[in-house]
């Protein structure tokens, strides 16, 4: 080819040329991904956690449902058999109230339950490259960041009371007070209390009160079937007829019996546990790791609380809900579409970290590494070496 | 990689850093951003006006997670119909949240734009920190 003056595009370096009004943006690395990104996408496509979505990124899950089906299940199986064979025979001996506030609870344990599972609980969405190259900046001195860094802290004063701030390796930031990295969802969470795996999802700062209403009204309502079918049993065995004979005419209120007789005692034992967890505004994570207990001898108060059990019960259950802040349903700007990219290989590489999870038991091992071979170009901290122990 | 130069990305400001402000837990888990003035920003903005949107955003947030007879008379409505309120109403927090991206507008086009900076609403990080773009100052012979 003769070499002229200007300077001859190669045609094969070109994005596939035929939309003239393409956005600004290289689709030349981008290869097989060109078709999906001419389709808006939204931000839980390319969600980092593990977590799984339905109904379009409305409805969010963990990635393990735990037992939530067996939870459900149950409940079904045993408010079905309440209402088709000890409503009946109660209505026309006691009262008809009965299977009004039977269904009444049965209502709010399936919504409650259902809202516990499916919402959002206060996951932290993960720092941008910007911000997690800011804050290394800030921390790191030697600028030499081959081999893993002892775990930072950071300490703040909260009410008087000091509190460290733990850096989290995943997610690239200091954790905010009270949150914590829950590793079978992969997510730091905000006011993360723990991750049930009945409800399968993490309890949080978002949906706690759904949970608390969860297994209040859980335990009323197996208190109330425990009640009414041992009423049943009774009034049936009366006139000399026997226990035996009164479980032969009822099979079901046997199920429920044995059903109910095992759960309520921890279903209640549950709740009065986040009662107390409530009125003392603490986390079962707190709890559970004596934060504010005093045990080191130090004199720790719960900096957290409002000193008053009323008002921490007011903050804890009727307090204003934030909305989620990892955005679910919003569209990828058309800019971002290369750190996509790079949070789109790093998806691949979910099923090593969550080996390395298994078997390391942290997460500090991810530094922004990448197995697979990246056309990306290096975002900061990554390195080859992702194996260093 | 090869890099086609359409006029439109002439025209883009190049990014030249960005600043992070972060996040003030002094007084518990509440959004509070803090105050303190970044060196960076030193030449495009006044100390004090940083310090005036900074406080006006603390005290947006603050309202927005207040416990007052409102917050509370909507959760217990929202408890008493088993939270499915949240289904058709919006939050208080939620219109604190739109109030606060309309000042963030407001100043990036009356303060931050004219100076070549944008600020990002919070909520778009995470509630994590305050992200201040400082764009290269291209502009030649605008005495700015």
């Amino acid at each position: 080819m003769k070499k002229c003056e200007y300077q001859q595009i190669d045609p094969r370096a070109l994005p596939t040329p035929t939309p003239p009004h393409h956005r600004g943006d290289d689709d030349g690395g981008g290869g097989g991904k060109s078709d999906e990104l001419k389709r808006p996408r939204r931000k839980w496509e390319v969600f980092p956690g593990k977590n799984r979505f339905y109904c379009g990124g409305r409805i969010i899950v963990a990635r393990q449902s735990g037992v939530l089906p067996l939870t459900l299940g149950l409940i079904l199986v045993t408010s079905g058999l309440f209402f088709m064979f000890d409503c009946p025979f109660l209505v026309k001996h006691l009262t008809s109230c009965i299977p009004v506030v039977g269904g009444v609870l049965f209502v709010f344990v399936v919504i409650t339950l259902l809202q516990t599972s499916f919402t959002d609980p206060g996951i932290l969405p993960r720092a941008t490259p910007d911000e997690a190259a800011d804050i290394e900046k800030q921390i790191d001195n030697t600028g030499n960041a081959s081999y893993r860094p002892p775990p930072r802290t950071k300490e703040v004063l909260i009410n008087q009371q000091v509190v460290k701030l733990k850096y989290c390796f995943t997610c690239k930031m200091f954790r905010p007070p009270r949150t914590s990295h829950c590793s079978l969802c992969d997510n730091c969470v905000e006011r993360f209390d723990h991750h049930c795996p009945w409800v399968g999802n993490c309890v949080g700062k978002r949906n706690y009160r759904f949970f608390y209403t969860f297994i209040v009204s859980l335990s009323f309502l197996t208190a109330f079937i425990f009640g009414c079918v041992t009423t049943h049993l009774a009034l049936r065995a009366q006139g000399g007829k026997g226990l035996v004979f009164a479980l032969q005419e009822s099979p079901g209120s046997a199920v429920e019996l044995v059903i109910c007789f095992f759960s309520v005692w921890s279903i209640l034992g549950l709740s009065g546990f986040h009662t107390y967890l409530v009125a003392s505004n603490l986390t079962t994570n707190e709890d559970i790791k004596g934060s504010w207990s005093g045990k080191s001898g130090e004199d720790v108060t719960n900096p957290y609380s409002h000193k008053n059990i009323f008002i921490n019960c007011c903050y804890v259950l009727c307090g204003p809900l934030p909305p989620s802040l990892i955005d679910r349903r919003g569209f990828l700007p058309a800019d971002e579409s290369a750190q996509t990219s790079g949070a789109d290989i790093e998806v691949p590489t979910v099923a090593t970290k969550s080996e390395i999870n298994v078997v390391g038991g942290s997460s500090q091992l991810v530094n922004g590494t990448q197995e697979a071979p990246s056309p990306v170009p290096a975002l900061p901290n990554s390195h080859h070496d992702s194996s260093s122990a | 990689m090869a890099e086609t130069h359409s006029l439109q990305d002439l025209q883009q400001p190049a990014v030249s850093s960005k600043v992070f402000v972060q996040r003030d837990y002094g007084s518990g888990t509440t959004c509070r951003f803090q105050t303190k003035f970044p060196s960076e920003l030193d030449s495009r903005l006044d100390k004090q006006q940083f310090e005036e949107t900074i406080q006006t955003l603390n005290n947006l947030y603050a309202e927005a997670e207040k416990l007052g007879g409102k917050s509370y008379l909507e959760g217990c409505l929202a408890c008493l119909t088993a939270y499915t309120i949240f289904l058709c109403m919006e939050t208080h927090y939620e219109k604190m949240l739109k109030k606060i991206a309309r000042f963030i507008k407001d100043q990036n086009e009356k303060i931050y734009a004219p100076r070549g900076l944008l600020l990002t609403d919070p909520i778009e990080r995470g509630l994590r920190v305050v992200e201040i773009t400082i764009f290269e100052d291209r502009s030649v012979g605008s005495g700015r």
